[in-house]
């Protein structure tokens, strides 16, 4: 089904957006969380983005301070994913202009609002950033 | 979304902890008032409930329990206003699974959403239903979901969720969506242009095409057109554009849609896809920028794995493979990362062995490389990659990183290591020399069944046997060695250690001392093995040392009292037999050669496959039509099959020979036979009761188990009695008796199907053994328990069927080998009683064994040299009997003769100078009459195709006999309905009268045969 788990996690290990397209319960996805923060956190630039973890693979990126982790199938196309999760770093850049932790710790609607225009049950619905942002901007417009 | 002051604050206050524990002070404070207001607050304003959820959603992606105020978010989805709405939905979809009683009191709610006139309502329903809609939600909904979608007067915006909300409810209830009338809606969706709806729809395309692709073939036209819309014509609005490539994505579904399609028969199709993956395969440049570069990337692994699949061009598969010869070796990690695994994904699908293994050397630096992702694709790869002629090499490269490995990878190493050391051995002593290597080196990872397979293999294999015991010495004379190699070294050289007496360091008790120098370093379970071991040591000295006999001695006394009951059982038993003398000699003798059986290391490894394992090209395979269960068949992917035995029928060409010779003995059994699996019984033997024989030799040397013995005479009256009238609680699929019908004539399919198990046979025959293989197949999610299999053998077949598991696994299959072995002749039919629970479900049946008489047959064509000295030789009854045959199934002559050699009464066309008749011949094999020859003579009615004349001739008056009425049965028997197995004579010997009548007179006055008939 694709996209299993986006995740945003900084580099000390806290989670700051967590987003699942299939249900697990909380003790599955503490101990998933766990796992592979660890895993993803010991890695250098030397390595690649793809961790194998149980059955899932973890498509990862870091920005600055910022981890984000996609957990894919299998057989899901790793570097689509990897420049997907580009997308949304863009996406929210130019929403939050340089987004930082910060932003998505104290805007998690709007960082949640964004990957809900972008992803539905594990699969990409859009990939245009206006688009995306479009009822976002509508909402704070209307504010 | 401003002014959520309240939650600003939770926020920082969380920031500002300075550990976990002032953090869930904090939490629980927040979850306390949250919980006060619920409860006090009769009206809470929007606003405030906004918050609130809010903070609860937060609290929850800490990974702390919100167990209340899901009734509050669920309320908020029918708020009027946009923001509470937007919240509630949101917020629902992360709080709450699909089961959730809450959920569906939304329902109304949701649809109303859906079918409404306000399309941001309709996006926030969809999106909901989309990520968490139930199987209700499927019922209900698909029908207003589907209409939106192929709405004209919808907006993008809201088709593009429609489309995989669609997807959604199909997966959960695929009648949501009705194949016919939807394959061609799909593929005028296809045709779209705003690509967020298609980048949408094309994932509905690849959930439904994987699920039935001849359905949406329509489609694939449709797949190609937008390939081309993107890659050649670049017909992408500039918000698609993503580093200057048209939406990647995009791309990369619509190709994977096309994987799902097993072939491109349309040739313009075909070009024009062609043309476009040529485009991407010759066009894509490395360049600076990394996004641009992975994009591209993206785009181009796509279309190899695309490539791949179709599997069709021979110019682009050869530049698919440079290209991933060229990826494997760059340093960009990633690229190099995939062009390992696309390379073992190629494995799979197409035979480049050759080609691949050129990189043999690039592969293993990979195996070195500090990241542990492409370490885990290199060691995948050489154990594809691997075969006769590079196992060596690559065998030896796993050992050697081995000892510097992680822990996490060690266990999955020594495992492949052994597989392939197993599978691809050159010489067997270079088996020996890698698990001794690998117990040496890592020891705690080499699981039981590695070393049992050691022990099998040097049991079977009398030349190994010197070498191994000699490898085993040298180990123990390191200084710290594993307990595994201990158990190993002590078991071989128990055994075979007198094969070494001559060298130096070898005699009896000095492999005494050196063993028991390890006993204190041992758990207990090695003990009893040290025991055994020290045991067949003190046979094996002869003439007997007082000497190592009295500190053998003196280790037993010890242990005579020993806690563990296994150990003193032992120390006790070999104490006192011991002093037996030559009965010692007779229950210590050496150990029986193991029955083959598939290896259940590479059962592991299967299993591990199909349990983790689920690639895209795996996944693919899936949905190619099998018979899985019953032709599955265990080889190994690249080995050399089998040896398969043919017996060669010696001077086939002189039927007197044929007739004299003895059953043909069974020869070496190749030693790797995947196809004969069996559950490991070595364990058992290395357990208690370690000095009996292997199970199979014990079964040989009796006449099967006792128990069974006893019933055999009633079950020989009762076989031909119709087993299949049961009265089971499950549906039977398919009909029994025709099943069984059909595997009398060949020698593998379906024994026996219902909605939880399917039980598939596959069977070898050779002269009177056979050997057959049950696989027990479950096909429920959940395990099946009291499995109960026993064969209720005839007096004339000795079976042995192999133990089989008390629980089949949920989707596992078991095999369980049977022997057979023929001791006369006799049509009586074993029968097998299976039975197994499923829940509290007692499920039982009685199933007719597939080994009848005719399985006991080699087909063998008589030239008429040979026939007619044999034929006259055969004087009449009771070795030759004749019978006029009425109500035989009306079979063209053609037809009569295919039939005769489907159950290997060879027709020998030509010798009967009447057309209309047939003259047959045979080979049967049984115990008591060794390789008997049969011939036997159709004489048919062309005007009346329902009777004819049958003689029948052997050496031997009950197998002439047996022979004739089998052949009866065949020709009058409808195989439909279980009446088929009761004939109307069969049972009764010889009803028919045995008079020689003509079919007609008519047939006889011009039958040149009739100087046959006088020879009788």
């Amino acid at each position: 089904m694709g996209i299993r788990f986006i995740l945003m996690v900084n580099k000390q290990g806290q989670t700051r957006l967590a987003q699942y397209y299939e249900w697990l319960t909380l003790e599955e996805r503490r101990a998933l969380e766990g796992e592979i923060v660890r895993k993803c956190l010991a890695r250098n630039d030397q390595q690649c983005s793809f961790v194998e973890h149980r059955n899932y693979k973890i498509v990862y990126r870091r920005y600055a301070s910022l981890f984000f982790m996609v957990g894919v199938d299998d057989d899901e196309n790793e570097l689509a994913i990897l420049e997907f999760i580009h997308l949304l770093v863009e996406t929210m850049d130019k929403h939050f202009g340089n987004v930082c932790e910060l932003d998505i710790m104290f805007h998690l609607e709007k960082a949640h609002f964004m990957l809900e225009e972008m992803v539905m049950n594990g699969c990409i619905v859009e990939t245009s950033k206006a688009n995306i942002l479009s009822p976002i901007q509508l909402m704070d417009k209307a504010h | 979304m401003t002014g959520m002051r309240g939650l600003s604050v939770f926020i920082s206050d969380i920031r500002n902890c300075q550990n976990k524990e002032a953090e869930r002070l904090r939490v629980d404070k927040e979850l306390g008032n949250i919980r006060t207001c619920f409860k006090n607050d009769k009206v809470l304003t929007p606003y405030k409930k906004k918050k609130y959820v809010w903070k609860m959603l937060y609290i929850h992606m800490l990974g702390y329990d919100v167990d209340f105020g899901h009734m509050e978010a669920v309320s908020l989805i029918s708020a009027p206003k946009y923001p509470e709405k937007q919240v509630g939905y949101i917020v629902t979809s992360c709080l709450l699974n699909e089961n959730h009683d809450f959920l569906k009191l939304a329902i109304n709610t949701v649809r109303n959403d859906i079918i409404g006139r306000n399309e941001t309502f309709q996006c926030l329903a969809l999106t909901l239903v989309g990520n968490i809609g139930g199987r209700d939600f499927a019922e209900s909904l698909a029908p207003d979901v589907q209409k939106l979608l192929i709405s004209s007067s919808c907006r993008p915006l809201v088709r593009k969720k429609a489309a995989l909300c669609l997807l959604r409810l199909f997966r959960k209830n695929p009648d949501a969506v009705n194949v016919d009338g939807w394959a061609d809606r799909m593929a005028q969706l296809l045709d779209e242009r705003d690509l967020g709806v298609l980048t949408s729809s094309t994932s509905l395309l690849v959930a439904l095409v994987s699920n039935n692709h001849e359905a949406y073939s329509s489609c694939l036209p449709k797949c190609v057109k937008i390939l081309e819309r993107l890659a050649r014509n670049q017909d992408v609005p500039q918000e698609y554009t993503y580093y200057g490539i048209p939406s990647p994505w995009l791309q990369v579904k619509a190709m994977r849609a096309l994987q799902y399609f097993p072939t491109i028969e349309d040739p313009s199709t075909r070009k024009a896809l062609f043309e476009v993956l040529q485009r991407i395969l010759m066009g894509t440049d490395v360049v600076k920028n990394v996004n641009k570069n992975n994009a591209s990337h993206a785009v181009l692994f796509e279309a190899l794995s695309l490539v791949m699949h179709l599997d069709a061009e021979k110019e682009m598969m050869s530049q698919c493979v440079a290209l991933l010869g060229k990826f494997i070796s760059v340093r960009e990690p990633n690229i190099r990362y995939l062009g390992l695994e696309n390379m073992t994904r190629m494995l799979m699908v197409t035979d480049v062995q050759d080609i691949i293994k050129k990189h043999q050397s690039q592969i293993i630096t990979s195996l070195k490389d500090p990241d542990i992702s492409i370490r885990r694709r290199a060691l995948d790869l050489l154990y594809g990659m691997c075969d006769v002629s590079n196992a060596k090499d690559i065998v030896e490269e796993l050992l050697q990183y081995l000892s510097t490995a992680e822990f996490s990878m060690r266990e999955e190493l020594s495992l492949k290591a052994a597989i392939l050391a197993e599978k691809f051995a050159p010489d067997l002593s270079w088996y020996v020399d890698v698990i001794l290597q690998l117990i040496d080196k890592a020891g705690d990872f080499v699981s039981d069944d590695i070393w049992f397979r050691v022990v099998q293999f040097v049991t079977n294999n009398e030349d190994l046997q010197p070498y191994a015991a000699s490898k085993a010495r040298e180990y123990l004379d390191k200084i710290a060695i594993h307990e595994t190699m201990v158990k190993v070294s002590a078991y071989i050289l128990g055994e075979y250690g007198h094969l070494l007496a001559r060298q130096p360091g070898c005699s009896a008790s000095e492999l005494f001392s050196i063993l028991h120098e390890k006993l204190p370093t041992v758990s207990t379970p090695t003990i009893p093995i040290l025991l055994s071991t020290y045991a067949k040591l003190l046979m094996h000295t002869q003439p007997p040392d007082p000497e190592l006999q009295k500190k053998i001695w003196a280790v037993f006394k010890k242990y005579e009292s020993c806690i563990d009951v296994e150990i003193q059982q032992r120390a006790v038993e070999y104490f006192e037999l011991s002093k037996k003398g030559p009965a010692f000699m007779d229950v210590l003798a050496e150990m029986p050669k193991f029955p083959e059986r598939q290896s259940s290391l590479i059962k592991k490894a299967e299993y591990v496959e199909d349990t983790a394992d689920q690639s895209a090209i795996k996944l693919r395979a899936q949905q190619q039509p099998s018979n899985a269960l019953v032709l599955a068949d265990p080889q190994p992917v690249n080995g050399a099959p089998p040896p398969l035995k043919v017996p060669i029928l010696s001077g086939s060409t002189d039927p007197e020979s044929v007739a004299r010779s003895v059953s043909h003995p069974n020869g070496t059994l190749s030693n790797i036979d995947p196809q004969t699996p069996s559950p490991d019984l070595l364990s058992d033997l290395l357990g208690p009761l370690a000095i009996e024989a292997p199970p199979g030799a014990v079964s040989n040397e009796q006449h099967g188990p006792v128990g069974v013995e006893g019933v055999s005479d009633e079950v020989d009256g009762s076989a031909i009695v119709p087993v299949e009238e049961q009265t089971n609680t499950v549906e039977l699929l398919g009909n029994i008796a025709e099943r069984f019908h059909a595997l009398c004539l060949k020698d593998s399919g379906v024994l026996y199907e219902d909605p939880h198990i399917q039980i598939g046979i596959k069977a070898e025959w050779r002269g009177h053994h056979g050997r057959l293989v049950l696989f027990m197949g479950n096909k429920n999610t959940s395990p099946l328990t009291s499995v109960q299999a026993l064969i209720l053998p005839p007096a004339h077949l000795r079976l042995d069927l192999s133990p089989v598991p008390d629980t089949i696994p949920p989707r596992a299959q078991v095999q369980s080998p049977l022997e057979v072995m023929n001791i006369r002749p006799s049509r009586d039919v074993a029968v097998l009683d299976f039975s197994y629970k499923f829940g509290t479900n007692v499920v039982s049946a009685k199933l007719r064994i597939p080994a009848t008489l005719n399985k006991f047959l080699q087909p063998l064509q008589l030239t008429s040299e040979e026939f007619f000295p044999q034929w006259r030789a055969l004087s009449g009854p009771p070795l030759k009997l004749q019978e006029v045959v009425r109500g035989v199934r009306p079979l063209a002559l053609p037809e009569m003769a295919n039939l005769f050699n489907s159950f290997h009464v060879t027709i020998c066309p030509g010798l009967d100078p009447n057309p209309n008749n047939l003259v047959a011949s045979t080979t049967f094999y049984s115990e008591s009459t060794g390789a008997m020859l049969c011939l036997a003579r159709i004489e048919t009615d062309p005007a009346d195709r329902t009777q004819l004349r049958m003689t029948v001739g052997s050496g031997d008056p009950t197998l002439t006999f047996e022979l004739k009425e089998f052949i009866k049965e065949q020709l009058i028997t409808i195989p439909m309905g279980s009446r088929a197995l009761v004939p109307a004579a069969g049972s009764a010997p010889s009803p028919a009268p045995p008079v020689a009548q003509p079919p007609s007179p008519a047939a006889l006055a011009d039958d040149p045969g009739a100087m046959l008939a006088g020879l009788l």
